[in-house]
């Protein structure tokens, strides 16, 4: 970046940001000219001094490179399946969930649904109403998978029974955790806790997670990062679509399974529960994004997000430059599709913390890779391109390892830059599924969201709190 | 939608929210509609404190919790028929605006949002090398440090930049080794390309720093005159050589033009800095290889034309007779005050420095003396004595475009001053070039042969001939209408003072 300008020795090209008409007259003069479409930045106003502070932060740039650095430098290796409890030290009576933390009073639908399913597995509860009083009257501890390294798809609870997926990184040892993906429909992520849901979750632990464990102890470790890197050409996002991944894991996996000694019935019923379940390899995706952002972590000055997830009540956004710190606001309603006889009245608001997804780059951001389900979450094809170009306007970096075909195999935009989005008021895109409202109801669609506009603009403060402030003279 | 009592007059406003267009291109909108037959009056206007003030001249009301980034659209017409036509007008000339010259066909990508991304999307033979910054002054900052970002040097013509906004600007561009020109940059010329208002002058060995946008403009358009070319204009912005701002910028440009080979005379010119920062930069001047002239305007009695003729000079030029353009009528000198008005702030100064000087106080806008009232201007702006007004000043073009680009509110004026009794001389300048408009002698001759028995008029007329608008066809249009037209500044001011104060 630095160095002497080449100002007076080079033929003048110019960006032109603002009035047209200087523009057009350097066009008139045969001078390149580039225009930028310009729209004042969010805030009406009142963030345009903490802009500038943050800014003019001299320790931004080498921040935000370092910061981008670290993530782009993670390695995600699958290297263990075990229980939360053994893994993440959990004990009786430990919850985690989606999202910035929050007590059951301000819990939303769908994570009452899934704590007091989590209550009944665990054997705490006999049944969900007793979980549900016992829950009220605080029998549970609560707390964020993103304070332990670990991230949960919707309401992302990790109770001490489940089995959770263990991802390091090779080069810095670093661990991220998350637990085994339950398919769709009725299941605990999405508030769901009928005796369908307990049962596959007993199932899940007893048979599934062991197999699993097995396999990949057998195996070594699996290269995730190769395996995302893969399906982003194949027409999966990572995020909405991980059917290409799902296959490729498997496809990894498959001989130790097979050949571990494990009964043919539990082997053949694990692969057909894995193979029939697209979505099976989002909870590696969210570990290995997980682990990639925390390395971006607590970088002064830095105004790269690291974190962005939901309980279904709140949005919270991290940044790098300002430790453990949430902004939050209110989470909004997604807008897509429905299943079936549900509408917008059976919604709950955004809610789960795969929206890591997006965090690292990938996700809603590499719409444009995954054509086919644009109109599963209720787009077009030129909504998906636009909205991946709109992408790199917001980040820090484009990700070499993770490309996109369908524009010229550009990496994906990675890294979302707090001050980038105040200044353009792009808010990233996220590609999410829906949950009902009302806990035990399950999925009720998929489709688009942004995160409030508000998160961005508390952190732009706080950032500017944390930055020199400007002199006058 | 409301019709008056009458039944025959129709009005509406409409309130697009979070719908932002710059400001120039809407008063383009704004008076295409306007010129509708029926229309009354438009509006096309983001919703400033200052454009609901139009909005409520104009007899419209906008909703309570409207803001600057929400674009009014208001039409009072002769009836519904002809506003439906007008608002189906407003919405096409807004959607071409917002094609925005993008590129054809209807898949063609939107703009770049950002000044880093515009950078990345340039065309790879020709990469970007400087920025050019012209959003409303308080989100200027912010596009000039991610053009910094991005590598890329900088010009913010953008005014009313916070001080604090500048500094910080300022500091990081030493620490990034790149050049901030502005904020308030009028002008600036690199390599042979004028950015912002700038004239078409000959190329060749003169560098020039300006912490001034008209003063430049004058300087240049002499030395052309003078048959002295100009290799580069770098414009620091009319703050710089502040004690605040500490000549940050000047420094900066200095040191690029000394080491530039083709720059064999450097010229700066400021108003008289700041004591301790005048001292700071004459030292650095100094220890240049290449030799510089100071011109500090006001503060020695020096003009910019005597600075012109001495920069011919040095350069083994003979001593310029500066062009005229006379009537052919001589123009009768009557009794009454000096009335100036200026679309330059650095011409408007000099004018007050030179006519002050025979005449006394002269109240303005930007008052000479600002302690003194003797010397100052109330913001209704009148006075019944000598004045000169800056109407580029930052506090008469906050929401509006500047005067060189818009002359109406001037021309305005202009008719009141030919019409008032008191005015016994009219002093204007007109300036040409580059982002001027493309025939500002026109609007101004038009107010003169409108006027009855008017005051004398003289022009300072700031251009080069290779400018588009044409610096002698200029001219002859302001003489045919009865002016007096003059290249020098210097030289009208003398000469509207000679005819006030002539027996």
């Amino acid at each position: 970046m630095s160095g002497e300008s080449a100002l007076l020795t080079t033929d003048p090209s110019v960006v032109s940001v603002g009035a047209g008409m200087f523009a057009d007259a350097l066009a008139a003069q045969a001078v390149p000219v580039t225009r930028v479409g310009f729209r004042p930045p969010m805030g009406d106003g009142s963030l345009d001094d903490a802009l500038v502070r943050v800014l003019a932060d001299p320790r931004r740039a080498a921040a935000n490179a370092t910061a981008v650095e670290r993530v782009l430098a993670v390695r995600p290796q699958l290297v263990d399946v075990r229980p939360a409890g053994e893994a993440l030290g959990l004990e009786a009576g430990d919850f985690l969930h989606a999202g910035p933390p929050v007590d059951w009073e301000r819990a939303s639908g769908p994570l009452r649904g899934a704590l007091m399913g989590a209550m009944v597995f665990e054997g705490l509860a006999a049944d969900p109403d007793a979980a549900e009083r016992a829950l009220a009257s605080g029998a549970a501890r609560l707390d964020s998978c993103h304070h332990h390294a670990a991230v949960g798809p919707m309401a992302g609870v990790i109770s001490p029974s489940m089995w959770v997926f263990e991802l390091a990184d090779p080069a810095t040892g670093r661990r991220s955790w998350c637990s085994l993906n339950e398919g769709l429909g009725r299941v605990l992520r999405y508030g769901a806790y009928g005796p369908e849901v307990i049962d596959r979750l007993r199932w899940m632990s007893a048979v599934l997670g062991p197999l699993l464990r097995d396999a990949v102890r057998a195996h070594g470790p699996v290269d995730i990062g190769a395996i995302v890197a893969q399906m982003l050409q194949m027409g999966d996002e990572g995020h909405n679509r991980n059917r290409a991944g799902t296959l490729m894991l498997l496809r990894e996996v498959l001989p130790e399974l097979v050949g571990g000694g494990a009964p043919a019935s539990d082997v053949a019923e694990a692969v057909r529960f894995v193979s029939g379940n697209d979505h099976f390899f989002l909870n590696l995706v969210m570990p290995g994004a997980k682990l990639m952002m925390d390395a971006g972590r607590d970088v002064p000055g830095s105004t790269m997000v690291v974190a962005m997830a939901r309980n279904g009540t709140d949005f919270g956004v991290q940044v790098s430059g300002t430790g453990d710190t949430w902004f939050t606001a209110p989470a909004e309603l997604p807008d897509g599709l429905y299943l079936g006889s549900y509408g917008p009245d059976d919604a709950n608001p955004d809610i789960g913390d795969s929206t890591i997804a997006e965090t690292a780059g990938i996700g809603g951001f590499v719409m444009a890779t995954a054509p086919a389900i644009v109109r599963f979450v209720g787009g077009d094809v030129d909504f998906a391109l636009a909205t991946s170009r709109s992408m790199y306007e917001i980040t820090l970096a484009e990700n070499p390892a993770f490309q996109l075909p369908i524009l010229d195999f550009r990496g994906a935009p990675t890294g979302i830059d707090v001050a980038g989005v105040v200044r353009t008021g792009v808010l990233p895109q996220i590609n999410t599924g829906m949950a009902g409202r009302v806990p035990g109801t399950g999925q009720v669609g998929a489709g688009l969201v942004n995160p409030p506009a508000r998160c961005f603009a508390l952190a732009m403060a706080a950032l500017a709190e944390a930055a020199p402030p400007l002199s006058t003279r | 939608m409301t019709t008056d009592p009458t039944g025959t007059r129709a009005m509406t406003v409409d309130v697009r929210r979070g719908t932002y267009r710059d400001s120039v291109g809407l008063m383009r909108v704004s008076r295409e509609v306007a010129a509708l037959d029926g229309v009354e009056a438009a509006l096309v206007a983001m919703a400033t404190e200052l454009n609901l003030g139009l909005l409520a001249d104009m007899g419209g009301a906008a909703p309570a919790d409207v803001g600057p980034n929400d674009l009014l659209v208001a039409v009072r017409a002769v009836d519904e028929e002809v506003l439906a036509a007008a608002l189906r007008r407003a919405d096409e000339e807004l959607a071409a605006m917002a094609g925005g010259g993008g590129g054809g066909g209807g898949a063609a990508r939107a703009p770049a949002r950002t000044v880093r991304a515009a950078a990345r999307a340039a065309a790879p033979e020709s990469p970007p090398t400087v920025a050019l910054v012209s959003v409303p002054g308080r989100y200027a900052a912010a596009e000039a440090f991610d053009a910094m970002d991005a590598g890329l040097d900088v010009l913010v013509f953008s005014d009313n930049v916070p001080l604090e906004h500048e500094i910080a600007l300022k500091e990081a561009a030493e620490r990034l080794g790149r050049l901030v020109m502005g904020p308030d940059c009028g002008t600036a010329v690199i390599g042979g390309a004028g950015l912002g208002f700038a004239n078409a002058v000959r190329p060749g060995p003169v560098g020039v720093v300006a912490a001034s946008g008209t003063g430049a403009q004058q300087l240049m358009c002499l030395l052309d005159a003078a048959g002295v070319g100009v290799g580069h204009c770098l414009g620091v912005g009319g703050r710089d050589l502040s004690a605040e701002v500490a000549g940050r910028s000047t420094r900066r440009a200095l040191h690029l033009l000394d080491a530039d080979p083709g720059t064999e005379r450097i010229v700066l010119v400021s108003k008289p800095p700041a004591p301790q920062v005048a001292k700071e930069i004459e030292a650095e001047c100094a220890a240049l290889a290449t030799p510089v002239h100071l011109v500090l305007l006001g503060g020695d009695g020096t003009d910019i034309s005597a600075a012109a003729a001495e920069v011919a000079t040095a350069l083994g030029r003979p001593a310029p007779a500066w062009p005229t353009w006379l009537p052919d009528e001589p123009v009768r000198p009557r009794a009454g005050a000096l009335r100036g008005l200026f679309c330059g702030g650095t011409l408007a100064d000099e004018a007050m420095v030179i006519a002050s000087a025979v005449l006394g106080p002269i109240a303005s806008n930007i008052p000479l003396h600002p302690d003194d009232e003797r010397w100052t201007l109330d913001a209704g702006l009148r006075s019944d004595d000598h004045l000169v007004i800056d109407f580029g000043d930052d506090d008469l073009t906050a929401g509006r475009p500047h005067p060189m680009i818009d002359p109406s509110v001037r021309e305005e004026r202009l008719a009141a001053e030919l019409a008032d009794p008191a005015c016994g001389a009219v002093l204007l300048d007109v300036i040409i070039g580059h982002g001027s408009h493309p025939d500002p002698a026109a609007g101004v001759a038009a107010v003169l042969r409108a006027a009855d028995s008017p005051a004398p008029v003289v022009v300072t007329l700031c251009g080069a001939e290779d400018d588009a608008q044409g610096l002698s066809a200029q001219a002859e249009t302001l003489r045919a209408a009865g002016a007096e037209v003059y290249l020098s500044n210097a030289e009208a001011t003398r000469r509207a003072v000679a005819l006030l104060t002539a027996p």
